[in-house]
């Protein structure tokens, strides 16, 4: 069926998640409030804004991941012509592996990895 | 020679036929929308199966019945809880981002479903069979994440938005360990396409001839799927002691269904990719040598040996929500950066090693 494919499951998708929704705000009843209209805390009054600066502790998770995402895109085709190249590909991972397992001790030496 | 019809087959004869009775563009057309219209059957076969299936697991998991009220053995429970969800009011708060809002529950549906393009579900009975298969599924299932973060920022509430951060360091974190494990049978297979991983199976699925480092890496891509798709013991995202509902806190009526619904997609398609990888996809289960035994096996047909295996991982995962406790965020990040990450990348070394010594099958 070739890339259509794609094209075919996102139309499905929207049109599943679109009608959906539309023949549940169509059937469902509607009533207002201004009470209804709060953010739900459990009964309690909001306090203060919701969008604020969030810890820096997920940015750094986020950097790290960065890093070895890109890893991991490089080890797919390096394992999918793995067994043609044979050792030259094997000594050449071991020491891109090894660089980065020095990223992975370092940022865990830096206390990156630990939470707050 | 078997007198089962094979799905390859009925695809032929159905291109036949539209070819024979209309023009080809029409036919191409109307075969993009049986395509279309067999998905969306599927997935929502396979969702209805998996909540009655989750609740009767729970249910038995803690000697109690389970739903059983509606219908025989509690079957119509599912199709109930669809009717009241759909009568039930699609609300948002009023300090809400609404274009955000209305966007999430749409994002992470189209991005399940296309998902599950290139996965075989049997003999030809594939959307596309593209050379770059297993990335791509990585690849797109990653994109759900927005639709989290979105979900949860467009919210305005805090436990939504702290719900959503905490989901997306953690399904970002899984991923890697995830995409480690497959990289492990990609070594040895040699191949991206997932007609080509089921193709080299068919002496033995890769679990089985590769080794203890495979089985190793399927422990670890159960474990990162499990916390992929938010479950427990790793629902931290929705833990509802603490957040209420986690990211979708203030959705409802069947905007809240759609991501009910995505949850039960997002682990169809993990354990579907399990299954294709680890577990020889739509190959029966063979022993080497014991024929009889295996033209038994030969006689089931492919296609519930796919589903079966995937129902299998399923239960699985269901096992685990009621086996361990739930994490902590600081547990669950160092177990992933800590334990699963190095072990995955040592992993795929001796993989390697074993690949390049030619000591795998």
């Amino acid at each position: 069926m070739g890339a259509a494919s794609i094209i075919i499951l996102l139309f499905c998708g929207v049109t599943f998640a679109v009608l959906a929704i539309g023949v549940g705000k169509f059937f469902g009843l509607s009533s207002m409030n201004p009470e209804k209209g709060q953010p739900y805390e459990c009964g309690i009054e909001t306090q203060g804004v919701t969008w604020v600066q969030f810890n820096v502790g997920y940015y750094l998770f986020s950097l790290v991941f960065l890093v070895f995402d890109v890893e991991i895109i490089f080890l797919y085709p390096w394992a999918t012509v793995l067994k043609d190249l044979g050792m030259i590909a094997f000594v050449e991972i071991l020491l891109f592996t090894l660089f980065l397992f020095m990223g992975l001790l370092y940022a865990y030496k830096k206390k990156a990895l630990a939470w707050m | 020679m078997t007198l089962t019809i094979q799905f390859s087959d009925i695809t032929k004869w159905i291109h036949e036929t539209l070819n024979a009775s209309m023009s080809p563009g029409w036919a191409l057309f109307s075969e993009f929308v049986l395509a279309g219209v067999a998905m969306i059957l599927l997935v929502v076969v396979l969702a209805v199966l998996f909540v009655y299936m989750e609740r009767k697991v729970a249910g038995f998991m803690q000697l109690r019945l389970g739903p059983h009220r509606v219908g025989p053995w509690g079957t119509m429970q599912v199709f109930a809880d669809v009717f009241k969800l759909l009568l039930k009011e699609s609300f948002a708060p009023f300090t809400v981002d609404k274009f955000l809002f209305n966007f999430a529950p749409i994002l992470v549906l189209a991005v399940a479903f296309m998902a599950m393009a290139p996965i075989s579900f049997a003999p030809g009975l594939q959307l596309w069979d593209m050379n770059i298969g297993i990335l791509y599924v990585t690849a797109v299932s990653s994109i759900g994440v927005i639709g989290i973060l979105m979900a949860g920022w467009s919210s305005n509430n805090k436990y939504s938005l702290l719900g959503a951060m905490r989901s997306g360091a953690q399904i970002v974190s899984y991923e890697l360990s995830a995409g480690l494990s497959l990289v492990a049978v990609i070594a040895m297979c040699g191949s991206l396409s997932i007609s080509d991983i089921i193709a080299s199976q068919a002496d033995g699925w890769w679990i089985f001839k590769g080794h203890l480092p495979i089985m190793f890496a399927f422990v670890v891509y159960v474990i990162a799927g499990t916390a992929e798709t938010n479950r427990a013991p790793f629902d931290l995202a929705e833990a509802e002691s603490e957040l209420t509902a986690g990211y979708h806190t203030e959705f409802s009526g069947m905007q809240f269904g759609m991501f009910y619904l995505t949850e039960y997609i997002n682990m169809a398609v993990i354990s579907m990719v399990a299954t294709t990888v680890f577990l020889g996809g739509w190959l029966p289960f063979h022993i080497y040598g014991f024929d009889a035994f295996n033209n038994v096996m030969n006689f089931i047909p492919s296609w519930i040996w796919f589903f079966g295996k995937t129902f299998f991982i399923i239960f699985l995962m269901m096992w685990f929500r009621w086996t361990f406790p739930r994490l902590r965020i600081d547990q669950l990040l160092k177990l992933e950066w800590k334990y699963l990450l190095p072990l995955s990348i040592i992993n795929v070394v001796i993989v390697a090693f074993l690949v390049v010594m030619g000591w795998h099958f």
